[in-house]
């Protein structure tokens, strides 16, 4: 259980998907123009991710190491089209802001490597934990740089308007190039703050 | 004159890389040397011309008679994934110095999101034309090409540039790619699709 919660903790902070490896940028840039399509886009990853790698979990004794790159594609492609069709149903408006970058969950780096370097060696308990660190630590991660987008970009958090109107936006920073801006001043700040904590 | 404006729409207007966010693990990956970067940008762009193909025929004659295009994430991933390993076994046979360049990012093109992104899209805007479908991809890979590349000189540049250290590897590199979609955002207003 100890092990169990400091993988979840790890997920979240030490080994944070965006900010420590630097995986699965495409959606992050991409979507991240509000908070509102970020977390909404980690949410669902974060189903995918945890559906995918507990099934993984269980049938890991029964895939043929040769094939299993084409078996954990399968299977995360099942539960991509499960939240695709979900999110068509049931929240029509984020499903037309998110666009392609729902299918595209599928071949998100941070599912592939999560099934294979950690669920295809790990019973489901720790498994568990670790998806939902780790998925957490990707939505958290877009929530993040979509918050520092939004209020540059538009001046609102969650569509309310928290900077004065007479304050001009950088439209710039809802734009693609925003995106590679945010995120890398993001992780030089997190770097500090860890070189920093590292000194005291 | 069309499929002018396709290809370009695709490669400029549209840059997948620099615009569109998509196909950005390779962009950072394998662009520490501009050949093997224009390797990679080959090598994506026979897999999405083929497999923008493959999936335009087997969408609209296999999934959607049969009403099976929920079914689409699936094959789509699939078909990627052979022409993948037959791009592999040929690299592998005919071109070892750049089989063992590319590495792990060669298997990894399956989960390129530039590839699947390419196909995707070519469902939701060229579903009529199998010729505007390949056009479009063969477009958008050059474009990712183009990007890689670009990048890979500029990487070359910036070895001997005296970096802060809390800026180095990934920090940078989006800082530059921030610079070069500015640069891009000048081809937006251009052709509109």
């Amino acid at each position: 259980m100890v092990k169990a919660l400091a993988r979840f903790k790890k997920g979240i902070i030490d080994e944070n998907p965006i900010f420590a490896q630097a995986i699965a940028l495409c959606p992050v840039l991409a979507v991240t123009t509000s908070i509102i399509n970020g977390v909404g886009l980690g949410l669902a990853t974060l189903i995918v991710l945890f559906c995918s790698t507990l099934v993984v979990c269980f049938i890991r004794n029964f895939i043929p190491p040769q094939v299993r790159i084409p078996c954990f594609i399968v299977i995360s492609a099942t539960f991509t089209t499960v939240v695709s069709l979900l999110m068509e149903a049931f929240f029509p408006a984020l499903n037309d802001a998110l666009g392609i970058f729902i299918p595209l969950i599928v071949v998100n780096c941070l599912i592939l490597a999560r099934m294979e370097s950690f669920a295809a060696k790990n019973p489901p308990i720790v498994t568990m934990f670790d998806s939902l660190g780790m998925g957490l630590g990707f939505t958290l991660a877009l929530a993040l740089i979509g918050v520092v987008r939004e209020i540059i970009g538009m001046g609102t958090v969650f569509g309310f308007t928290v900077i004065p109107e007479a304050i001009p936006r950088n439209v710039l920073f809802i734009l693609p190039p925003g995106g590679f801006f945010v995120l890398g001043l993001l992780i030089v700040v997190l770097r500090a703050v860890k070189d920093k904590r590292l000194k005291d | 004159m069309e499929f002018i404006l396709i290809f370009i729409s695709a490669a400029l207007v549209n840059n997948f890389v620099l615009s569109r966010s998509l196909g950005i693990c390779p962009f950072i990956g394998v662009s520490k040397r501009m050949d093997t970067s224009l390797g990679m940008g080959l090598a994506v762009t026979a897999v999405m011309a083929v497999a923008s193909a493959i999936t335009h025929v087997v969408y609209t004659f296999v999934l959607v008679p049969f009403e099976l295009e929920f079914l689409h994430i699936i094959a789509f991933v699939l078909i990627t994934a052979c022409l993948v390993q037959v791009v592999e076994m040929y690299l592998k046979k005919n071109s070892p110095a750049l089989y063992r360049a590319l590495g792990i990012f060669l298997p990894l093109i399956t989960t390129n999101c530039a590839v699947l992104g390419a196909l995707l899209l070519n469902i939701d805007l060229f579903s009529d034309s199998l010729l505007r479908a390949v056009v479009h991809a063969v477009g958008a890979a050059t474009g990712f090409t183009l990007a890689l590349v670009l990048f890979s000189g500029i990487r070359d540049r910036m070895s001997y540039a005296p970096i802060p250290k809390i800026f180095e590897g990934v920090p940078i590199a989006m800082m530059v790619a921030g610079l070069m979609s500015i640069a891009f955002l000048g081809f937006s207003g251009m052709i509109s699709l």
